[in-house]
């Protein structure tokens, strides 16, 4: 070996890069929390894990202790600044750190024990890894000197979860512990946020080390691009100062950098169509007559349409996902492409970027804004008269709607609306997967950021309540709603004990067509009315296993049975008015009521349904 | 489909080769070669990966991995910026009859012998890829027992350094 450089990366964080201003901003890398500092104190590691937590200022945790994880729990019965809630399944506690995150923004934290406890938080950590949620897991993992001998309740966790987190730590040493938490809080909650895994092995939770804070991080291959080139800031004015027809197609990014304010100056001054994507519902109002509402499969007929007719997306922390192109190919083929979005990997991913801007959404749209702003006073204001008039004519021919059902049973997507008229945009709303979930994007009015959450990416039926528990544990005075279904709420239901014991009342409006009614709608649609395994006999004319009424019941909670139109307002009025427990909704629905418009699989999204065979006409007046 | 060298400066840390393979796989990106050892920093490592891709999807592996919080630097080298070897240890079928014509064949090639037994040599080599198989074209003939090749190696020509540009940045 050559003696070469004796720059190391631990004395990195010393010298500051020198850079000229047209470069690219980082982070500075700090600790999170408040930073105050701590002299070396003796303690466990087990004492550390516990200590890092409350100086990283989380004052939340949910978890299920375990034979690894055990030392840990000693000293959390100690703290007085750290509630920890105890769930009935792994999965539970990351979902329900998901929730808290998302309707706070601030760091979620899921802890287990090793093996099977850990592998109970798999779905979790790629569900917050496919949404980008700031989660930290902590897993209690086999002595050091077991690993690799198929101990007792060991796994791999780190190797398990490599694809599907942000970054993993394995600690093997006590005196790790601190650095390793605080870069995982780092990690976690800045750039593009995501799940960090910190799996720690029994002996170093049981050994002594010195505890002192703030620790030093040592991340040279981590640097997160915050502020946007502005060069390419003013080429993407250029590029709307010259668009006919511009639109805002807003993503998840947007949501998870808190940029509404920022989004809604921009939006005015261009005065351009603004559509939100699944992940983005709330982040511009819906009440504002610029949202198109949601782009995607089962999106507006104008959302869609406004996007395939374009001649600029204004793209801001979107992903360009299947499920909003539909055939990449055939998406938006008219239209030059925005890109701001804070990871790199994303631009151009599947849809190339004429304008790419690498960082954060919060810094480059006032950016933007301001740049558009001397433009327009130079050049004028881009006239969209005729752009609206095309837009606005497929939003009054084709608005969201629903026809009445067949069978006499409820219409749910009555029940939504309804839900949405009386809780309100103060609410907090949860979904879990499948038909509920898209009648929750679509017939809830959302006014505010984090009104709204679900697992979007991955799909994770059964999100809905504990992500609800989460939400109610990080927003105590809101009410918060899981809009769930039969299907979903049969997969995790558990935690209604949690939520019982724990006093989160969280309330729970059941979407209950008896069966797992997305699958059920393809079935109707490509397969022939075959309803092969979907049919779950828990609704209207079925044996109803389990009863939710008395399952609600027997946990504790609530229950109220709703089979008619006139009994869906005053259920909900009776729920808002219980805020001691939880309370479970059973809206008994038609089976057959499909959720509309769509994008059947696969095709261009011209060829969006807004019933069974029905395809807009699209008179392109120009 | 394009061959592109990949030189990657990461951590030496546990799980740093899971990462960048797993990497690779995940994303359906073909690997031809991966070669990592120490760098002349201690605490880091050097890969050396060769793939086969296309533009886009290069530059999609490329984003890819610099997101893996131990990646420090990533550089493609050009063929023609760079010098580019690998090893190989081939053990050929060769009696005392055969014998001297091997070993002339290796001769020519600036090849070693590092083993002679009655009924076999070990050749080593180093080179660039087209010069091994050339080689190992001549060789084929005689009877190739054993071929273990190294993966590419490859350091950019010049006096700078990757890792001081990296670590000064």
């Amino acid at each position: 070996m050559s003696s070469g450089s004796n720059i190391t990366p631990s004395v990195m964080p010393s010298h500051p890069p020198q850079r000229e201003k047209t470069v690219p901003d980082t982070d500075v890398q700090a600790v999170p929390g408040s930073n105050q500092v701590v002299e070396p104190t003796s303690m466990t590691g087990a004492q550390a894990i516990v200590r890092s937590l409350e100086e990283l200022d989380v004052t939340d945790v949910f978890g299920l202790p375990g034979g690894a994880i055990l030392p840990t729990y000693d000293p959390l019965m100690d703290t007085s600044r750290i509630r920890h809630i105890l769930v009935r399944h792994e999965q539970g506690a990351g979902h329900a750190a998901q929730g808290y995150y998302l309707a706070t923004g601030k760091t979620g934290v899921a802890i287990a024990t090793s093996g099977p406890g850990a592998t109970n938080l798999v779905t979790a950590i790629a569900d917050a890894n496919m949404d980008s949620e700031a989660v930290v897991f902590i897993t209690g993992q086999v002595g050091s000197k077991l690993i690799g001998s198929d101990a007792f309740q060991e796994a791999d966790i780190v190797g398990i979860t490599m694809p599907i987190t942000k970054h993993s730590f394995l600690v093997r040493r006590a005196e790790d512990i601190p650095q390793a938490l605080a870069e995982a809080f780092y990690i976690a909650n800045t750039g593009r946020p995501g799940p960090v895994i910190v799996d720690i092995t029994k002996d170093a939770q049981e050994s002594q080390m010195e505890f002192s804070w703030p620790p030093v991080m040592d991340l040279p291959g981590y640097r997160p691009v915050t502020r946007g080139h502005s060069r390419q800031v003013r080429e993407a004015a250029k590029l709307i100062q010259d668009a006919n027809r511009p639109v805002l197609y807003v993503g998840g990014g947007t949501m998870r950098a808190q940029a509404s304010e920022e989004l809604a100056e921009l939006a005015k001054l261009t005065g351009a169509p603004v559509v939100t994507t699944l992940n983005a519902r709330g982040v511009f109002p819906d009440n504002d007559p610029q949202n198109l509402g949601m782009p995607g499969m089962h999106g507006t007929v104008s959302a869609v349409s406004a996007l395939q007719m374009s001649d600029l997306l204004i793209t801001l922390g979107a992903r360009f996902d299947d499920r909003v192109t539909g055939q990449l190919t055939s998406f938006a083929p008219n239209a030059k492409v925005i890109h701001a979005d804070i990871d790199p990997a994303e631009i151009s991913k599947n849809r190339t970027a004429d304008v790419p801007i690498v960082g954060n959404v919060k810094s480059i749209l006032p950016e933007l804004t301001e740049q558009l702003r001397e433009s327009f006073a130079a050049r004028g204001t881009p006239d969209l008269t005729e752009w609206w008039k095309i837009v606005n004519h497929t939003r009054e021919t084709y608005p969201l709607g629903y026809t009445p059902t067949e069978d006499g049973l409820v219409a749910p997507q009555k029940v939504i609306e309804t839900l949405s008229d009386i809780a309100g945009p103060e609410a907090i709303y949860v979904a879990g997967v499948g038909q509920h979930q898209m009648w929750g994007a679509q017939f809830v009015g959302y006014q505010r950021p984090n009104q709204w959450m679900n697992s979007a990416g991955l799909g994770t039926m059964g999100f809905a309540v504990p992500a609800a528990m989460g939400a109610q544990v990080a927003e105590p005075d809101r009410a918060v709603w899981a809009i769930d279904g039969d299907g979903c709420f049969q997969m995790t239901n558990q935690e209604l004990a949690t939520c019982v014991i724990n006093e989160i009342p969280i309330k729970v409006a059941l979407i209950n067509n008896s069966s797992l009614g997305m699958v059920r709608q393809w079935q109707t649609l490509f397969y022939d009315s075959r309803y092969s395994n979907t049919d779950l006999n828990t609704g209207a004319d079925s044996i109803r296993v389990p009863d939710f009424v008395k399952l609600a019941e027997a946990y504790g909670a609530v229950g109220i049975r709703v089979e008619t139109e006139e009994d869906i307002a005053p259920a909900i009025r009776k729920a808002m008015e219980i805020n001691d427990r939880p309370v479970v909704v059973d809206f008994v629905v038609s089976a057959d009521s499909m959720v509309w418009p769509m994008v059947p699989s696969g095709v261009s999204n011209d060829q969006i349904q807004v019933a069974r065979d029905m395809t807009p006409e699209w008179d392109e007046e120009d | 489909m394009q061959r592109h060298t990949l030189s990657v400066l990461v951590q030496d840390v546990p799980g740093v080769l899971t990462r960048v393979a797993g990497l690779f796989a995940r994303r359906a990106f073909n690997i031809e070669s991966l070669t990592v050892g120490q760098s002349e920093v201690e605490g880091l490592s050097r890969m050396t990966v060769v793939v086969e891709a296309e533009g886009d999807a290069l530059e999609q592996v490329t984003k890819q991995l610099n997101k893996l919080v131990n990646v420090i630097k990533i550089v493609e080298l050009i063929p023609e910026q760079s010098s580019q070897r690998d090893h190989i240890l081939v053990k050929v079928r060769s009696d005392a009859s055969t014998r001297a014509s091997v070993v002339q064949a290796v001769e020519l090639f600036r090849a070693n012998v590092v083993d002679v037994s009655t009924d076999a040599v070990t050749v080593e080599a180093t080179g660039a890829a087209q010069k091994l198989e050339a080689l190992l074209e001549v060789l084929e003939p005689f009877g190739i027992r054993e071929l273990v090749r190294s993966g590419t190696i490859a350091v950019a020509r010049g006096g700078k350094s990757m890792t001081d540009r990296a670590l000064t940045k």
